[in-house]
């Protein structure tokens, strides 16, 4: 109990009619990286935006560092950083003068807040950039400025929510790297995403919400056991072969002894998609295919995404009203 | 629960106000452009009408009660502003520090100061060029700044707390128009009140602005200034006191 860096039970928040979050249990242990996936709309926003003091929940409660975010919402400001899904940065303010100003209202001396500032510029690779108003940096740019200016005060947990959002892959992969040596440093994270990957990457334990409920909570590895495994795409050079190529992959994942609506799923490229557990199937698949003589342009390996995890985690759900075409589409 | 309220923060954001304003000096037009705009106007347009014959009686009688206009003019960026503003992430930021709750309105509110420093430097100096004269002494010229900033400064909370209640920007000019124009016309910023019927009198007689431009024509051109300082104080203490909680009462319901 008293090692949870974050603790919190029953949230429940509602907008107008709109049910944002309907009861919300969270624990995340101190010091390790916590995924919160979900959809747009699942809540990940509002939950991050309660557990930071910048909302308030209608019912339910909830603390960090063992501070009560309803009682006691300034001890829990001072220990804590959030970067927001759109980057909380001062457009008109060069990227030294943001990090300098969360400096000063966290009380450190002008010098002291300065040299914060150098230093965190110098991490995130924006010391060429520190004398440029932020409203001229790239969008990945903003985030690692964003990300700097939640640092200043070295908060013993970090929010981030959602910091990969419409970054290229490249940039995300620099996103990560920061995130690790986040941890490394003793901070405790919670990061939502949208992505299953990116929860792969970096959580120690993964929430999975929809709609404002939790449906899942397990470590990655429990998750993607949960979910299937992996995904192995094929899309064959020739699309007057498809037909041939549904044949031989289900021939495929018959034999491997997975079943589910969601075994296999055409995405209207032509390609087939079928769950495998694991890649000691992809010897024979290739056999299979050069057998039956067809060639590829694509052939990739990959876990599930969102929407298909959603779909084995909602579809297998008992009591469930929700169609999962809907899901899946 | 400790919310302390510590007013080095307040002045670290007030920086960055300046800042903003200084990145975009178009922010300034209301100080500047404006008040030339509406000295020329009425000197040369309506100047030797109102007092008979003479445009630089006028202007000394004027450029006093264009100060107290335009102050209450210019109030109506800082609550468009911060409407904007506070839809930004910037303020997320702001509300996820442990600082109180006020310091990035009160930080708004002391920017001002800036601004309105500009406003009187732009409209006594080129009132200079026109010829307007100060006929007290610097001591008492410095008074007549001094007063006249508290006021913008307490005024300015009415539009902070229109901000916060605006759904956009636009409302917030529409709003605070409305309340401005008959406040600085039914006034004597531009005329003396006696020729207007006993009801508005009235009105200008219990006007803040009124208030405000008596104690500055005071200060600037001689005659007793106590009494008009004393019930601007007054006016600055009573909008501070209601529309300072209202405008943070606003603030924090809008997170």
């Amino acid at each position: 109990m008293t090692d949870l860096a974050i603790d919190a039970t029953g949230l429940v928040k509602s907008f107008g009619a709109t049910k944002a979050l309907a009861g919300v249990d969270l624990a995340v242990r101190g010091g390790s990286v916590h995924g919160v996936l979900g959809p747009n709309g699942a809540g990940k926003t509002t939950a991050v935006r309660i557990l930071a003091t910048l909302l308030r929940a209608d019912a339910g409660s909830a603390r960090v560092n063992g501070f009560d975010v309803r009682e006691q919402p300034a001890r829990v400001r001072q220990s804590i950083g959030l970067t927001g899904q759109f980057a909380s940065v001062d457009d008109d303010l060069t990227g030294t003068q943001n990090l300098v100003m969360i400096g000063q209202l966290l009380d450190l001396s002008k010098q002291a807040a300065r040299a914060r500032a150098a230093e965190l510029l110098e991490w995130f690779d924006l010391t060429a950039a520190a004398g440029k108003q932020a409203k001229h940096y790239s969008g990945g740019m903003r985030r690692r400025l964003d990300l700097a200016a939640s640092l200043v005060g070295r908060p013993s947990v970090i929010f981030l929510d959602e910091p990969t959002t419409g970054l290229d892959p490249a940039k995300r992969e620099d996103m990560w790297d920061v995130v690790r040596s986040l941890v490394g440093n003793g901070s405790t994270v919670l990061l939502t995403t949208q992505y299953l990957e990116e929860a792969d990457a970096l959580a120690d334990e993964i929430t999975v919400i929809d709609q404002g409920r939790v449906i899942a909570h397990d470590t990655p590895h429990g998750l993607k056991r949960a979910v299937g495994g992996q995904r192995l795409t094929v899309h064959p050079l020739d699309p007057a072969r498809y037909g041939d190529l549904v044949t031989v992959l289900s021939g495929i994942t018959s034999a491997t002894g997975v079943a589910g609506r969601d075994q296999r799923a055409e995405d209207g490229r032509g390609s087939v998609t079928v769950r495998v557990d694991g890649d000691e199937v992809l010897p024979e698949v290739v056999a299979r295919l050069r057998a039956a003589g067809i060639a590829t342009d694509e052939f990739s390996l990959h876990l599930p995404s969102l929407d298909e995890v959603f779909f084995s985690l909602t579809g297998t759900r008992s009591g469930d009203s929700r169609v999962p075409e809907e899901i899946v589409s | 629960m400790t919310r302390t309220f510590n007013p080095r923060h307040a002045l670290v954001l007030a920086k960055r106000n300046m800042i903003k304003i200084l990145r975009t000096p178009e922010q300034l037009i209301d100080v500047t452009l404006q008040p030339v705009i509406f000295l020329l106007l009425f000197t040369y347009v309506f100047g030797g009408a109102l007092s008979g014959g003479s445009q630089h009686a006028y202007l000394q009688f004027l450029l006093p009660g264009l100060l107290g206009q335009t102050i209450a003019m210019s109030s109506i960026s800082i609550g468009q502003n911060l409407n904007a503003d506070i839809e930004k992430g910037v303020f997320d930021r702001f509300r996820s520090l442990p600082i109180g709750r006020a310091v990035p309105l009160v930080g708004a509110v002391l920017a001002e100061f800036f601004r309105y420093l500009t406003l009187f430097v732009v409209a006594i100096g080129f009132g200079y060029i026109m010829g307007f004269r100060i006929e007290t002494d610097p001591l008492k010229l410095l008074a007549a700044v001094g007063v006249a900033i508290c006021f913008a400064l307490s005024f300015a909370w009415i539009s902070v707390f229109v901000g916060m209640k605006a759904r956009t920007a636009g409302t917030v000019q529409g709003v605070m128009f409305l309340m401005v124009l008959p406040l600085s016309f039914a006034s004597n910023v531009f005329v003396h009140a006696s020729t207007m019927p006993g009801w508005l009198q009235a009105f200008v007689k219990i006007n803040p602005l009124s208030h405000l431009v008596s104690a500055e024509r005071a200060l600037m051109l001689g005659g007793p200034a106590g009494a008009q300082v004393g019930w601007t104080f007054a006016w600055c203490a009573g909008l501070l006191i209601v529309f300072f909680p209202l405008a943070l009462r606003g603030y924090i319901r809008r997170s």
